[in-house]
């Protein structure tokens, strides 16, 4: 089936004209046809508008890149004129005014968008159970969450209801569902990819990533996405490299460190195995590979969770019936209409992280709470730069477990949270970090994480290629 | 850790149901017994971090570039008049 | 018992750029509602601000000429609170760090010299416009109507020390703060038009006290007036409540300029919590000393030291400078005059007396007139060169102001050079003796007044194009004497 290509292959067919663009869109919407009503990835499809756009790539003919290839956009990115709606009722009628800068990019580079994936209201989540709209299932076993908040996107590549998507990472919302969907998400370094027009949850960590089918598309899409954006502050002017170019079968003499701290009693054995195996395999293949202790990280998540609410209860502000998406009828005046507005529009895991993120930042608490926490984080991002001096890149699981079941953590706010320690540090440091299938547990995937210094996404990329091309994890596929 | 809910709310302009409250009420509380865990490191000499990739002076020229897409704007607005966002009557 | 009024100034200034301080929308007022926004500044989701250069260079100059230290690095930071002239419901402003600390600004008040401290210069954005229906303020109104025109237009506020010690000096800060903002062109600093604008934060004292009073915060002065009066009226409020033996409440009052009275705001609900935290959309501003200088560069002299210039360089009087010195347009005027005509005194006279007059009673700024400060010194030149008599140059320099042709053409035109050629005047004072015999009879009998009476005539026939003395010599000589 078409819709089961990665986009280099899909790439090769339709540069030597052996399909259409549209042969290729129609096959994902097929999929789509046959799959969605059990997995519910999308929020909105774009069907007319990504056969306009494959049409368009086929008489172009000229196919370089991500020319023609299907892709699904996380639906916490601006589209202009398509609704986005950050899974929110708040934004369930909201048409942005504009593009996000990576959507205009791909528009540029030819690719099909085909529709808007689902995520945790406002990307706050690791299981897309928070969704104001519906919950998506995993592809592997669909009782299971797909993990989050890019849980749409990873479900969507999983199934083969598109060729390629977006996803958004900002305590591991691409590692984690890559991770739980056996694809493989890369989170880019802070400042590498423009986050204008990405819906603001925690803007010092929000990175927009590939989730793909393998590594090569990672590095594709890489191509695509990365680069200085005048429109984006935090955007880094810095030249960006071919990342196919990083696509080599080598790791000899690379020194990998092996974070012990995400190997103990929180950890199930299965994944724990599943790491030490692909660490051996990296061994074999010429790595050196060698356990390094980073004794922060055990601070990570409540760091995390004082300084990502906190900035979110600021950036979800605007949601307030004034400008865009839901006003509440009952709004006899200004005040009423806020309160309303808002209970109306968030769901729960809005209001508690809003709820905490404003009480960290209030009078009398900033100090020791949300101060404390950006001092935290300096400690955290030392650790990472001690590590660093001795190891070229750093492997750890990308979650403690496989995919939960859906409603298990639901209850328990805390424990969810815990369950992202093993990629929240890599956020609160900026640092890149990819995560690929290395086993599988009970019919589910397990992700092993690989974490590079700030801007070296190349060497995540050698890295990972280089297990991927000696494993065979990266061409299971789900049965639907 | 006890959090007045009711104050925290009123400044988010959050409206929560009384089970809401009750259960915000408990569940921050543990989330914030569990970050008395950052107590035990001493930050006293540590500069705090809010940008993990350090930058400076990002600026843009001032030249105008009128938006083309004004109308777009105002029509997400839940209400409008004479070109305008419409809110109902301000009380303080 | 006698008190000591302490009065502190929060100032807002608009600074003059073409467009708005995060986004690349124009600051031009006047335009249809909603016309002059864009994704940024109605904080459309996903959107993210990008600081623009001029305004952080035009405040870094304010500071730089406030004498303030420019700090190694500021940063924005978010203020957090709900209205909907706030689009994001945050304004990004600057808080622990910003931009500039630790100035001070010198006033006159009564002919005295006065050094005010300068707390800090930051850097923030402007709020949208509301317009309520129903009622002409909030009160009282069914709903409003928001225009984000003006969200985001830069403005940098000013914050003075608590070292004014009336209504009278903080009248003299604002107006001198005023010149200084216009001389160094950062702001158009109209009060009543909004582009500055200024909040006090007012208490007393008893005399020899030093520990502070309970302060308030008076808003809504719209002009140098209304500081005055409002500070005066809450002065004596303060003072009433003092002296009875009454505590004044830590609040914040508006000021009625119809009652001339202040009033207090109802006390909110509960206190505002801004939440200020750094806005992590952007980074921080870290001046090289080489943007320093550049700045600086733009900077030019200060009204002080040209003032002391124009004393003792050009030896000016004390008079003529203050005028001089009153407009930045005035002052540069003068100063590209005297680039090109080294006479500041005749330069001065003309400027402070026909051009003014001219511009007073044709209600003009010298910015609207078409003379140039080159036409100008033609003019002063052809004077000293005998082209044209001095009085005829007033004449000809309101011709230029209203016609606005050059100085030259007019002269030109209506031939008014001075006629320098003798038998030319000669003739014309035979004209006259023919044309005045009784005049000539009473001369030659005697009457010697008589003689101005004649030199008149021959320069009304002459257009004024004679000169008076040489008119003089030479009937004098015709009546043979
Ligand atoms: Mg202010
Ligand atoms: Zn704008």
């Amino acid at each position: 089936m078409l819709n089961n290509l990665t986009a280099h292959e899909a790439h090769s067919l339709l540069a030597s004209k052996k399909i259409s663009s549209v042969e290729l869109t129609e096959a994902v919407f097929a999929q789509i046809e046959k799959t969605e009503n059990k997995l519910k990835a999308y929020v909105t499809l774009t069907k007319d508008e990504a056969l306009k756009r494959a049409k368009a790539a086929d008489n172009n003919g000229n196919f370089t890149g991500l020319a023609g290839i299907p892709i699904a956009i996380k639906d916490n990115m601006c589209t202009k004129g398509i609704l986005t709606t950050c899974s929110s009722k708040i934004l369930a009628n909201y048409l942005p005014p504009y593009d996000a800068t990576i959507v205009e990019k791909l528009a540029a580079a030819g690719a099909a968008p085909i529709g808007k994936t689902n995520l945790d209201e406002f990307a706050m989540g690791s299981s897309t159970e928070n969704s104001g709209f519906h919950t998506t299932h995993n592809p592997w076993d669909l009782n299971t969450v797909p993990g989050g908040s890019s849980g749409g996107s990873a479900a969507a590549v999983a199934s083969g209801e598109c060729i390629l998507a977006l996803g958004s990472d900002t305590g591991g919302s691409i590692r984690q569902p890559a991770s739980f969907c056996g694809v493989v998400g890369l989170k880019p370094t802070y400042g590498r990819v423009s986050r204008y027009g990405l819906v603001a949850f925690a803007s010092s960590l929000d990175q927009i990533g590939p989730l793909a089918k393998d590594v090569t598309d990672s590095a594709w899409l890489m191509n695509v996405l990365a680069g200085y954006d005048p429109k984006d502050s935090t955007s880094v002017d810095i030249p960006v490299p071919d990342y196919r170019m990083a696509l080599v079968n080598d790791v000899k003499k690379f020194r990998i460190g092996l974070i012990s701290d995400l190997m103990g009693k929180g950890t199930d054995e299965a994944v724990k195995a599943a790491i030490k195996d692909a660490a051996r395999k990296l061994e074999s293949l010429g790595a050196i590979v060698e356990e390094v202790s980073l004794p922060t990280f055990e601070y990570a998540v409540p760091t995390y969770y004082l300084i990502a609410p906190a900035e979110a209860s600021s950036n979800l502000a605007r949601f307030d019936g004034v400008k865009f998406g839901h006003r509440s009828s009952d709004a006899p005046d200004l005040l009423t209409m806020y309160y309303n507005t808002r209970r109306e529009g968030f769901g729960a895991e809005v209001k508690r992280r809003i709820m905490l993120g404003t009480y960290a930042l209030s009078a009398g608490y900033y100090d020791a709470y949300y101060l404390k926490a950006l001092k935290v984080r300096t400690l955290i991002k030392q650790d990472f730069e001690k590590a660093f001096k001795h190891f070229d890149v750093l492997i750890s699981p990308t979650a403690p477990s496989p995919a939960f079941k859906i409603g298990e953590k639901a209850a328990d706010p805390l424990s969810m949270y815990l369950s992202d320690i093993a990629t929240i540090p890599v956020n609160l440091a900026g640092l890149p970090a990819i995560s690929l299938p290395c086993g599988f547990s009970g019919g589910l995937p397990i992700g092993l994480q690989i974490i590079g210094e700030a801007f070296a996404e190349e060497k995540l990329l050698q890295v990972a290629y280089t297990y991927e091309q000696n494993t065979e994890w990266h061409k299971r596929r789900p049965t639907l | 850790m006890k959090i007045d809910v009711e104050a925290v709310a009123k400044l988010a302009r959050l409206g929560l149901s009384p089970e809401e409250k009750k259960l915000f009420g408990e569940q921050l509380s543990r989330i914030l017994d569990h970050a008395d865990t950052l107590k035990k490191l001493n930050t006293d000499k540590v500069e705090p971090t809010s940008h993990a990739i350090p930058m400076k002076n990002v600026l843009r020229e001032d030249k105008v570039i009128p938006c083309a897409n004004v109308d777009d704007i105002l029509l997400n607005a839940p209400q409008a008049e004479e070109h305008m966002f419409k809110v109902p009557r301000i009380v303080e | 018992m006698k008190y000591e009024t302490i009065i502190g100034l929060e100032i807002h200034a608009q600074l003059l750029t073409e467009s708005k301080m995060f986004c690349a929308c124009s600051t031009k007022f006047g335009a249809k509602p909603n016309t002059n926004i864009c994704p940024v500044c109605t904080g459309q989701p996903g959107v993210l601000p990008v600081m623009n250069q001029k305004a952080i260079e035009l405040a870094i100059k304010t500071a730089l000429a406030l004498n303030c230290k420019i700090e190694k690095s500021s940063v924005f930071a978010r203020k957090n609170y709900f209205y909907p002239d706030l689009p994001k419901d945050f304004q990004i402003s600057q808080y622990e760090l910003p931009l500039a600390t630790l100035g001070h600004l010198d006033i006159v008040v009564e002919g005295k010299k006065k050094r005010i401290g300068i707390t800090r210069v930051h850097l923030e954005e402007d709020a949208g416009k509301l317009v309520h229906k129903g009622a002409a303020r909030i009160m009282g109104a069914t709903e409003s109507l928001v225009d984000y025109n003006r969200t985001g237009v830069p403005l940098m506020e000013i914050v003075s020390e608590p070292d004014l010690r009336s209504p009278a000096e903080a009248k003299a800060f604002m107006e001198t703060l005023q010149h200084l903002l216009q001389f160094i062109g950062v702001c158009d600093a109209k009060m009543e038009e909004g582009s500055l604008r200024c909040d006090a934060n007012i208490s007393l004292r008893p005399a020899g006290e030093q520990k502070f009073g309970t302060k308030t915060e008076v808003k809504n002065m719209n002009s140098f007036k209304a500081v005055f009066k409002a500070l005066k009226a809450e002065e004596k409020r303060h003072e009433e409540v003092l002296s009875e033996g009454g505590k004044i409440n830590q609040e914040t009052r508006f000021f009625d300029d119809i009652t001339e009275q202040t009033i207090g705001m109802r006390s909110k609900e509960y206190a505002h919590d801004y939440r200020y935290f750094p806005e992590p959309d952007l980074v921080p501003i870290e001046p090289s000393a080489d943007w320093l200088a550049k700045i600086k560069n733009t900077s030019g002299e200060l009204p002080e030291a040209k003032r002391d210039r124009f004393l003792n360089e050009y030896k000016l009087p004390e008079a003529d400078a203050e005028v001089l010195l009153a407009t930045p347009a005035l002052t540069a005027y003068f100063e590209e005059c005297l680039k090109l005509y080294d006479h500041p005194k005749t330069i001065a006279n003309w400027l402070m007396g026909d051009l003014t007059a001219y511009l007073k009673t044709n209600n003009l700024a010298i910015e609207q007139i078409n003379l140039t400060p080159a036409q100008l010194v033609e003019m002063l030149q052809m004077i000293d060169k005998g082209t044209i008599s001095g009085k005829l140059a007033k004449t000809i320099l309101v011709e230029a102001l209203k016609s606005g042709k050059t100085i030259k053409d007019i002269v030109a035109e209506q031939g008014l050079t001075q006629i320098s050629d003798e038998g030319e005047i000669k003739n014309i004072i035979d004209e006259v003796i023919e044309k005045n015999p009784k005049q000539v009879g009473e001369f030659r009998s005697g009457k010697d007044a008589v003689v101005m009476f004649l030199v008149g005539q021959v320069m009304k026939l002459s257009k004024g194009r004679a000169k008076p003395d040489a008119v003089q010599k030479l009937l004098r000589q015709k009546l043979g004497q």
